[in-house]
């Protein structure tokens, strides 16, 4: 049986989803300035893509929020 | 609360008993469950909300997208050109009434037209023919006159510039071009 997560451990793991999350988040910021940009300049074709890929960010951050509730738990 | 609760011993972090932890634990104030990293994950989570939100942003920009027709835009006379004299300067509303637009006979040959709304936060622009720029009030926003790009101030977008014909020597407005460069 694996042996429980250390304090040091969990927080190594917490300080790396905190960060990776914390840099899908700026990308997301970023991705929807440039798409507003974008969209108010008549430029419809990076719309859907932008959509895509934030939606895309939000599931890795959710995914990781779960990993978050796992080392809670372990 | 204090960490001499008994039940509390087992959730130390290196899961040795009270009398097993180091002086400052035993005297520091904070329930273990409550220290630092409780925070970290509450800010995570506060982030994935964030993330969230964004999504929902840029759904918002996919629907409005969506919305906008590929109809052509109506075409409406602004007058004849022998009645604009150099250096004037007419409004207009185009391509509907909320829509404010600059038509301006810039020289003998030059006729341009410009939405007024700055691209920055839809002040009015003003023209000046003189210094050749078009002026954003609010933020001292400029705009070049021949191009309508921006030259100085918060707008980072040209002007919407509204493409006009000229047939039997009336002017009309038949589109509008939006511009991100």
């Amino acid at each position: 049986m694996r042996p429980p997560l250390t304090r040091e451990q969990k927080t190594t793991i917490l300080n790396g989803i905190f960060w990776l999350v914390l840099l899908l988040v700026i990308l997301q910021l970023w991705l929807l300035t440039a798409t507003m940009n974008a969209w108010l300049g008549g430029q419809t074709a990076v719309v859907w893509p932008a959509t895509l890929a934030s939606a895309g960010c939000l599931a890795i951050n959710l995914w990781l929020l779960v990993r978050v509730f796992a080392v809670d738990r372990g | 609360m204090s960490l001499s609760t008994g039940d509390l011993t087992r959730e130390f972090p290196d899961g040795q008993p009270l009398s097993a932890q180091p002086q400052w634990r035993k005297d520091f104030p904070t329930d273990v469950p409550e220290d630092d990293h409780v925070g970290r994950r509450d800010f995570t989570k506060f982030l994935v909300l964030t993330s969230g939100a964004f999504v929902a942003g840029q759904c918002w920009i996919a629907a409005a997208s969506l919305r906008n027709s590929d109809e052509p835009l109506p075409e409406i006379s602004l007058g004849k050109f022998a009645d604009l004299p150099v250096g004037s300067v007419r409004e207009f509303r185009y391509p509907t009434e909320d829509d404010p637009c600059l038509l301006i006979r810039a020289s003998e040959t030059e006729l341009l037209a410009y939405s007024q709304k700055c691209t920055h936060l839809s002040c009015a622009v003003i023209p000046n023919l003189e210094e050749r720029h078009l002026h954003c009030p609010c933020h001292n926003g400029f705009f070049d006159l021949e191009s309508g790009r921006p030259t100085a101030g918060p707008p980072r977008r040209p002007l919407p510039r509204v493409i006009l014909e000229i047939r039997d020597g009336e002017i009309f407005a038949t589109d509008v071009e939006l511009r991100t460069v």
